[in-house]
């Protein structure tokens, strides 16, 4: 029943104990889904992305080095790669033209061959990105740029078709007023639609704005937020803002043209470790340390819509894209016998009474059956073991 | 209309009942006898018109008298329906129905779904492998290492004192004003598995800071209403050496789970039963109750506690995860008042 339904989850969310976790918040639902049946530890999500072909497969990331493939249309995980090479956990992970993208916490880069049945192949490409890294993104709009960015390690751009020298280096800020060197930890990064500029939030509660089409180096624009550092961050759709939450779990929305802040969002207790928006809706789903899924609502009004306790410590989440989020779609069989019992019943109404009569149990039958499996549907069931 | 202010005026102490139906003769004839008789006033029905509340009287003495009149029908009406019902259980007996259960705040709280189910395998495996997992394996035992903030005074280190001798393996250590940043590596080098700082403000302890090392969580509570072991009073003599037992109550949420924990890592996994010492630590509505008794069992069912040691009240203020960074440490949990505090009826612990 969950492997069945696990196309129409919203959420994905991956945990500390190796369980891959999908929400639907229509049916008020959660499953787990695990490799192995059972949770392990050590194969805790660090990073999760869509794979390839829409939002059908998605690529885990765990923290003994292997990616493991999960299919939304069946419901279970299909395979795995094991991606040696470096030291530390997963923090970026991307797909490309039937490529995979992986980067470490050393900050080694690699691309490999996606053929998940094999066991462990040569990496295409190995990149050197310096040590320290917290966050690898891939560039939505040109998906073989990638940017990486980490503690004590300033933003790099990457062109993985071109040379083995970064597309854009980053420069750090002048000294502060004390005349000492401002410390780098850049812990998120996000590419802004429709231009080269980037974004990204640091552990020293900065949100900063480069523009690598510009002769600067140094970051066009700067904001702070609170005390603590920025964990996650994540683009509004259409509007020129952010959304970030620090390990405090507070959310605030900055706004990236004047680099003022917007509003705030309440209700996270623990720090937040994973934030989306969703690509049009007013949507954000956020998960962090307090083992709950919230998703708030960003505009008109500002409130949280829903909220769903998960057991485990949330580390990464996927929000659907789709659009089709309220229409919550009958299951296959039924459209295909809906339509055509309505159109036959429609003819025989026109020509023939008594074959009318004659098929109105059978009609009834059916509808009564139909009805009862949605009213099944529709319950609110409880979270499947 | 005048005369009825006359008459309200001069019924002012003794004829006045509390408010009834206005009652038009009776009104008439006591605005007569207001009018001829001075001082006593016989007690009359008082009738006042519709919709009058006690609190447009303006004269302050007028209007509290006739709201402790009112108070006192109360309560002989509250005592008049008890004492009915008395009579009605007795006269049913044993068919009469069962008492009802009073409304407290605790038997109202809002249901948490993080409470933890027994059963649930997930939040098992959660437990089983999380930062005490060594603990509760028995792979390691307990070793503490008490201090407190910078130049504490004579409350708080007579605190650490009474406190390691109801932790067994304990050690007070003097806080030269360093950094617990690097005190903690050193205690992971010598094979410490729990830190306690001691907070103190204006003279009083007021904090706890409770790291569990190697990496494990931190906790921070507020503390209050400590007692010395000279202020608590009908006290036993001082604890012994043997290692005593723990009672946690109470700690039924997620986050409960997780604080329980912590306590119960503190005391070596053998209690010696022998000693007859037990320290509780006592949840309820989100504050922690600390005590340390002495027991003995006079009977099957009837026991004797002594209060020993040190006593004291906990409140949460955050869970973080790693050892203690309040900066850029990553925070499990945080008590944030305005946001959480909502709800008298909603607990976190």
């Amino acid at each position: 029943m969950a492997a069945a339904g696990a196309r129409w989850n919203h959420v994905w969310v991956g945990t500390e104990t190796g369980i891959l976790k999908g929400v639907n918040l229509q049916r008020k639902q959660a499953a787990n889904f695990t490799a192995a049946g059972q949770p392990r530890r050590e194969e805790a999500v660090s990073a999760l992305c869509w794979g390839a072909g829409g939002e059908t497969q998605i690529l885990v990331g765990c923290a003994d080095r292997t990616v493991r493939y999960f299919s939304t249309e069946e419901g279970r995980f299909q395979g795995q790669k094991h991606c040696p090479g470096g030291e530390g956990t997963f923090r970026g992970l991307a797909q490309v033209d039937g490529t995979l993208i992986t980067c470490v916490e050393s900050g080694i880069v690699r691309v490999w061959r996606d053929n998940d049945k094999e066991a462990s192949s040569d990496p295409l490409l190995e990149l050197s990105v310096g040590p320290g890294v917290c966050r690898m993104r891939q560039d939505p709009a040109h998906p073989h740029l990638i940017a990486t960015g980490g503690k004590e390690n300033a933003l790099k751009v990457w062109d993985l078709q071109g040379s083995e020298e970064p597309v854009f280096r980053a420069k750090n800020v002048r000294n502060d007023w004390l005349d000492l060197r401002v410390p780098i930890w850049d812990q998120d990064i996000q590419f802004l639609p429709e231009s080269q500029k980037l974004v990204t939030c640091t552990g020293y509660h900065q949100v900063r704005v480069y523009d690598p089409a510009s002769p600067q180096r140094r970051p066009v624009l700067e904001a702070t937020y609170g005390e603590y550092p920025l964990t996650a961050m994540t683009l509004t759709p259409g509007a020129n803002s952010v959304i970030v939450g620090n390990t405090h779990g507070q959310l605030a929305e900055i706004d990236l043209r004047q680099g003022r802040l917007l509003g705030c969002l309440k209700g996270l207790a623990g720090s937040v470790r994973g934030l989306q928006c969703h690509p049009s809706k007013p949507l954000l789903a956020s998960c962090g340390l307090d083992r709950v899924l919230r998703v708030h609502r960003i505009r008109n009004p500002r409130g949280l819509e829903h909220k769903v306790y998960l057991k485990s410590q949330l580390n990464c989440l996927l929000l659907s894209g789709r659009d089709n989020w309220e229409d919550e779609p009958q299951e296959p069989q039924e459209p295909k016998k809906a339509p055509l019992e309505d159109t036959e019943t429609d003819e025989l109404w026109a020509s023939l009474e008594a074959a009318a009569k004659r098929k109105l149990p059978d009609l009834e039958r059916t509808q009564g059956a139909l009805q009862t499996r949605r009213r099944k549907k529709q319950r609110p069931g409880s979270t499947s073991p | 209309m005048a005369k009825t202010g006359v008459n309200s005026g001069s019924r002012g102490k003794k004829g006045l009942k509390r408010k009834a139906a206005a009652e038009e003769p009776q009104e008439a004839a006591v605005a007569e006898d207001g009018a001829t008789e001075s001082g006593v006033q016989p007690p009359k029905a008082a009738a006042f018109p519709p919709g009058f509340s006690i609190s447009e009287i303006k004269n302050k003495q007028r209007r509290h008298l006739m709201f402790t009149r009112w108070k006192q029908q109360q309560r002989k009406e509250k005592l008049a329906i008890k004492k009915k019902l008395k009579k009605e259980r007795e006269a049913l007996g044993d068919k009469a129905p069962p008492k009802p259960v009073p409304k407290t705040i605790d038997n109202q709280r809002v249901y948490d779904e993080t409470v933890v189910d027994p059963n649930d395998e997930e939040v098992a495996y959660d437990e089983a492998t999380d930062e005490f997992a060594s603990y509760f394996n028995r792979q390691t035992s307990p070793k503490i290492l008490i201090t407190t903030s910078d130049r504490p005074h004579g409350r708080t280190v007579r605190l650490c004192e009474q406190l390691s001798t109801v932790i067994p393996n304990s050690h007070v250590y003097y806080r030269r004003g360093l950094a617990l940043k690097k005190i903690i590596p050193q205690c992971i080098s010598r094979d410490f598995t729990d830190l306690i700082v001691i907070n103190e403000d204006r003279k009083t302890p007021n904090g706890l800071i409770l790291s569990h090392l190697p990496n494990g969580p931190t906790a921070h509570f507020k503390m209050s209403s400590v007692r010395l072991r000279k202020e608590i009073k009908r006290r036993g003599k001082d604890p012994t050496e043997h290692i005593p037992e723990i009672i946690l109550n109470n700690f039924t949420t997620r986050l409960g789970h997780s604080v329980g924990r912590m306590f119960a890592s503190l005391f070596p996994h053998n209690p010696q039963f022998i000693g007859r010492q037990v320290a509780t630590f006592h949840n309820q509505r989100d504050y922690i109750f600390f005590r340390f008794h002495r027991y003995i069992f006079k009977s099957e069912k009837k026991v004797g506690i002594q209060e020993l040691g040190p006593r004291f009240t906990l409140k949460l203020r955050s869970l973080q995860k790693g050892t203690f960074d309040s900066k850029y440490g990553e925070y499990e949990w945080v008590h944030k008042p305005r946001e959480m505090d909502t709800s008298r009826r909603k607990f976190h612990l």
